[in-house]
């Protein structure tokens, strides 16, 4: 039987083993039998790992858990232990969380929200799982992130953009230590300026769903701050394939720049189109025609093919960075599987590493206790710089990376270049902006 | 003015995907009397032939280079195709770029063999069962065929370019007479309505002057009349399947440069053709060709952004919003006969 | 025994025990052992067989009575759940209201889609009920965003204004949906041995109803009601013929299907308050299409052994992965364990849908009658082979049972 599956329930069976013979049943109410959700009472813990491994974002998804599967080794103390060595805080000594194997188990998000759900519920039904992490978009992990908090689980969220996850949807249980649509704004917008001036007109082409209205929202608010203006915004359906009907009229539109509000599948189709239809070669205003593409990652650029040659983009994480802990976790996760790790790998990473430090320091399983191990901790050597946990909305506060589609790259990876590394200062908001309000953390849920 | 023109255009490309796909649809239809639900998962099935075709000729064996470093500081290893060594970098470089249009040739005869099988192995007993019967085979072949290229392809678009000659676009409104530049229409597209609009001519002077066309045009009108006659009408029933089949392979294959291909592309296409057909009359060819072109144009319409500002949301629904007016008013389609699937 | 005839009677008290015991039947394997995985004995799947078993019961009086093959059932499920996290949001997080208001809902959609779609029949009538779905579907996900949340999908949250009862608890969390305080997600384990059982509270309310609906089902295949929509099936021309218009019965029969629908959606949303555009989207609605017949369109059991098998493969088939594989075929030899493996892995994990498609396909092709008809030629060919000579098989048609 599988190696990673080990129920919660199964432990039970030490302890009721004597009572086979006598027969003795038991009886609990789920209120009394532990005190939170899902203890650990044997000398391994279960993690799950909720990604997708079907649908759009099935690439992502399988980074995630090759990454995932690591941080599994390094925490039980086999391979190079990669960015647990860099990390600042040393509470983790390599042999599992406390003490306790780490085990996990894996399920399929399908990229959507029912799915996720349902899926991570199993987990923590079935599997006993303590922790879910992983995922690659922000409606599930706005899902998930509530069943997490109902359930008494801790949730760490993967790749998930959206401002809603740490706004309106934050809740008590849940840490994003991915950067949202907002720093993408602010940090794009002088980048923008800089390059293309502050007399633009920008054409917003938006996925119409939740991540594409912030994100829409975040970008144009921001570029607007440095004198742009928003011609009109455009919203297409998810999934559309071929956004021709979409693109065609912008360049009739007295726009000068198109910003592609896409991800994953969706940005692959609507660049190339937007490449097709002649936009990069084209003069509008008497200017040359840009495209901007808010959120990179490299396996899109690979999908994109050459069509991203020179497009500006923001990142939360490249292999090529060059401190310390990039340049670990590169090395682990490339001598393992033969690629450098996407930005998707590297998030849920370090969320895995992140959770396990946290129940060190605080010393249980007790999600309450993790919560507070999490809030306002601050941290370094994990590839963004130094890093804080922000209590009031549990979002990650780090400096965001400006890329830009490499004109001659060196290897079938090296895809993006890093244009500029935007300090965490001029990323950072208010926890009550306008654009995240609305939501309250709530309290902490142990479960039982 | 040049906002119409720009719209009707880029209708066009899509049209011909629905007419293409509608056509075998309605083809088989008319001829067997079968409800393909399959017939979306044809259209996969070839543009997968162009990506397999991709795949073998980029075929390559490892060189290592020791000037150059991967992302790990190793000396990099370099995939050299195998064609670049037996015609020479250049020429081999040209054959794969032109994989798209050479997997026409390679997509025929394995469209043509996946047609016999699907109909001699499965659809031939289906004829006298219920349509709901046929649906849902069908609907459970579909199923079965797109995992299978999940597992061999995996779940995600695979971008397949057209070949370098026709990257770029082409100014329409400079040629008629606008602004240049305000018309802009790719390449490849161009290629795409001139090649679907050759099929659909191809398919329809075979069945309009070939004696075979003849025999299945009168087999499609009065099955039972042309049996007695004593011409083996299910045979040529098997070959018109076959053709269907290739028409949609075909139709796959030359769109992989607009839509990267992936796994769920068939069922997609599959509920948009169906509408496609059942709007433009079930079992009409002139009516779905027809069908398909107005629903891609209609489609191309609702998406500019002054339709959308006054009816939100249009973009999404007109297909399906179209869809039951017709029926509703036109309970027969736009070129439907009648009595077809009234029972 | 409730008006049901001695055949009728049996099967419903089997029903019954069958749901009753399902915690124990449905964990056969103990704990920590190496078949605990196919355990499907935990809430959230016991929950997901009888919110399915009564989506596709409803699916089946439309369908299996009437032969109108509906391609856009998910749409009221659907509506059907939006309309219940409202209620919860708006009202109080008892599920009663919610479920009432779900199956309302729900009803009154299917009556304006049935009012139009059934003008047509065949594949038209099908044609015409996706396009309905697939617009809720695109709508729900876009437009309609302020009253469905688009792809996050609908949920509670902490200053919902919940008119009879408290918008958050006083630690701070949002309430739990409950049936007048006893909570959905509670639930009482007892461990015996290395054996442990899980009795949910939702569980058991999911399970209530579904036998409800089930009963009412009875009722309608046996009533002249059912037999006027089998008559629809046979042969609906003949029907007119005779004078008589078959439009309103084909009506109910959608509007009453409908409702089973929107019930199981509000069922959804009270054991987990969340509703998303997804359950909308036509694939769900080709899948109770897939429940229905693989267990037996137009039998009373069929659609619940379908919707069972189906939740079941995708939750408990889905999760077997290489490792379990190696697991089980370890005493092979090396080369000849990769082997099987390598010929099995297409069919499990990931791939669950291939093995589904492939049985769905044998299923119509060889079993037209679902898996029903092949528990009864089960029976019949076990009957000639028990009683053999003395008597002559059972032959009667056993297209209801």
């Amino acid at each position: 039987m599988s190696k990673f599956h080990i129920s919660r329930r199964g432990l039970l069976k030490g302890s009721a083993v004597a009572g086979i013979g006598l027969a003795a049943p038991t009886i609990f109410t789920s209120k009394a039998w532990a005190s939170f959700t899902n203890e650990p009472k044997g000398d391994s813990v279960t993690l799950g790992f909720n990604v997708p491994q079907s649908g759009v974002y099935a690439d992502e998804g399988a980074d995630q858990l090759r990454a995932l599967r690591l941080a599994v080794e390094h925490l039980n103390g086999e391979g190079d232990s990669g960015m647990m060595s860099t990390f600042s805080s040393k509470a983790l000594k390599g042999n599992g969380i406390l003490g306790k194997k780490v085990e996990f188990v894996t399920g399929d998000t399908q990229t959507k929200t029912d799915a996720a759900r349902a899926s991570a519920r199993s987990m923590i039904e079935k599997d006993g799982a303590v922790m879910i992490t992983g995922g690659s978009s922000s409606g599930p992990a706005v899902a998930v992130q509530a069943l997490c908090q109902e359930a008494g689980v801790i949730f760490m969220a993967g790749l998930t953009h959206a401002n809603d996850t740490t706004g309106k949807d934050r809740r008590r249980n849940g840490f994003r230590h991915f950067f949202n649509s907002y720093m993408s704004g602010a940090a794009l917008a002088p980048v923008l300026k800089n390059a293309y001036g502050a007399d633009r007109n920008a054409y917003y082409l938006t996925a119409d769903y939740n991540w594409g209205y912030t994100t829409e929202q975040a970008i144009s608010e921001a570029t607007e701050g440095v004198g742009w203006t928003t011609v009109n915004k455009v919203l297409t359906p998810l999934g559309a394939g071929d956004f021709s009907s979409y693109i065609a009229p912008v360049l009739q539109s007295g726009a000068d720049v198109l910003v592609l509000v896409h991800y994953g599948g969706d940005m692959v189709n609507s660049l190339t189109n937007a490449v097709q239809f002649g936009l990069r070669d084209a003069q509008a205003n008497g200017k040359n025609f840009e495209i901007v593409v808010p959120l990179y990652s490299r396996l899109m650029a690979k999908g994109a093919g050459a069509n991203v040659k020179g497009i500006f983009g923001s990142t939360n994480w490249h292999w090529s960075l060059p401190d310390e802990g990039s340049k670990a976790f590169t090395r682990s996760f490339g001598t393992k599987y033969g690629v450098p790790p996407s930005q998707a790998a590297h998030t849920v990473y370090c969320q895995a590493l992140l959770y396990a430090d946290a129940v060190e320091r605080s010393g249980s399983f007790n999600p309450c206790g993790v919560v507070e191990a999490l809030e306002d901790f601050e941290f370094d050597g994990l590839g963004n710089g130094k890093t804080l946990y922000r209590a009031e909305d549990h979002q990650c506060f780090k400096d965001v990376l400006v890329v830009k589609g490499k004109e001659n790259p060196d290897n079938e990876f090296d895809l993006l270049e890093i244009v500029e590394n935007t300090p965490v200062d001029q990323v950072t908001y208010p926890h009550d902006h306008p654009q995240f309000a609305g939501g309250a953390l709530g309290a902490c849920n142990a479960g039982s | 003015m040049d906002a119409i023109i720009l719209q009707i255009l880029n209708g066009l490309d899509k049209g011909s995907a629905y007419a293409l796909i509608a056509l075998g649809l309605t083809l088989i239809f008319g001829t067997l009397g079968v409800v393909n639900f399959a017939h979306g998962a044809l259209f996969m099935i070839g543009a997968f032939c162009a990506v397999t075709l991709n795949r073998l000729l980029s075929l390559s064996h490892e060189v290592v280079d020791e000037t150059r470093t991967d992302f790990l500081g190793n000396p990099l290893r370099v995939d050299v195709p195998y064609v670049y060594e037996w015609f020479g970098p250049d020429v081999g470089a040209t054959i794969i770029d032109w994989s798209v249009p050479l997997a026409i040739l390679f997509a025929i005869p394995i469209m043509v063999l996946i047609g016999l099988a699907m109909e001699r192995g499965l659809i031939k007993h289906f004829y006298k069962r219920p349509h709901a019967d046929q649906i849902l085979v069908t609907f459970g072949l579909a199923i079965v065929l797109q995992e299978i290229i999940k597992a061999f392809y995996g779940a995600n678009p695979i971008p397949t370019p057209a070949p370098e000659a026709f990257v770029g676009s082409f100014d329409f409104g400079a040629l008629i007479g606008f602004d240049p530049q305000t018309i802009m229409y790719p390449y490849w597209r161009l290629v795409y309505f001139s090649f679907a609009i050759l099929i659909i001519g191809a398919v329809f002077a075979f069945l309009r002057y070939t004696t075979f066309g003849m025999v299945v045009r009168a087999g499609m009108a009065d099955r039972e009349t042309v049996g007695l006659l004593g011409i083996n009408i299910d045979r040529r029933f098997t070959i018109m399947f076959a053709i269907a089949a290739c028409v949609a392979g075909l139709a796959g294959v030359m769109y992989t440069p607009i839509l990267s291909p992936n796994y769920n592309m068939g069922m997609n296409f599959l509920v948009l053709s169906f509408v496609v057909v059942v709007v433009g009359g079930m079992g009409s060819l002139p009516g779905a060709v027809a069908a398909g072109f107005l629903l891609g144009i209609l489609e191309s319409f609702a998406s500019r952004a002054e339709v959308i500002d006054i009816i939100p949301g249009i973009n999404q629904v007109i297909i399906y919003l179209v869809a039951i007016i017709v029926l509703l008013t036109r309970p027969r389609g736009l070129l439907g006969r009648k009595g077809v699937m009234e029972e | 025994m409730l008006g049901l005839n001695r055949k009728d009677s049996g099967l419903f008290l089997l029903v019954i025990c069958l749901t009753a015991l399902a915690p124990f039947l449905l964990n056969p394997f103990p704990e920590g052992s190496e078949l605990a995985q196919f355990n499907a004995g935990y809430p959230d799947l016991m929950q997901r067989f009888m919110i399915f078993g009564i989506f596709a019961i409803g699916f089946n009086i439309l369908f299996g009575l009437t032969g109108y093959l509906s391609f856009g059932h998910a749409a009221f499920l659907g509506v059907g759940s939006y309309a219940g996290v409202w209620m919860m949001k708006l009202l109080t997080v008892n599920v009663v209201p919610a479920i009432i208001m779900s199956v309302i809902v729900a009803g009154l959609f299917s009556l304006v889609v049935g009012f139009i779609s059934l003008r047509r029949s065949g594949i038209y009538f099908s044609i015409l009920t996706l396009a309905f779905a697939q617009m809720s579907f695109a709508l729900a996900y876009s437009v309609l965003t302020p009253i469905t949340n688009g792809e996050t999908g609908l949920q509670l949250s902490l200053n919902d204004p919940r008119i009879l009862g408290i918008s958050q608890t006083v630690d701070g969390s949002i309430p739990a949906a409950n049936f007048f305080g006893i909570e959905m997600r509670d639930s009482l384990e007892l461990a015996m041995g290395g054996w442990l059982f899980t009795f949910n509270a939702g569980y058991y309310l999911a399970a209530i109803v579904m036998l409800i609906s089930f009963y009412i089902a009875i009722r309608i295949f046996r009533s002249p009601f059912g037999m006027m929509l089998r008559a629809v099936k046979s042969n609906q021309q003949r029907m007119s013929y005779t004078g008589l218009n078959t439009r309103p019965y084909a009506l109910t029969a959608f509007v009453i299907s409908g409702m089973y629908a929107g019930l199981a959606g509000g069922l959804m949303v009270a054991m987990d308050p969340l509703a998303g555009a997804e359950r909308m989207y036509w694939t769900a609605s080709g899948e109770v299409v897939l429940m229905t017949i693989l267990g037996g369109a137009g039998t009373l059991l069929g659609p619940i052994i379908g919707a069972s098998a189906i939740k079941y493969f995708e939750n408990i088939f889905s999760k077997i992965n290489d490792t379990v594989l190696h697991g089980w075929f370890s005493f092979m030899p090396d080369g000849l364990q990769d082997f099987v493996v390598a010929i099995i892995h297409p069919f499990i994990g990931k791939g669950w849908h291939l093995t589904l498609g492939l049985m769905f396909m044998l299923v119509v092709i060889f079993l037209p009658g679902g898996l029903m008809e092949g528990i009864n030629r089960l029976r019949i060919w076990f009957g000639k082979r028990i009683n053999g000579r003395q008597q002559a098989p059972d032959h009667a048609p056993a297209t209801s049972s």
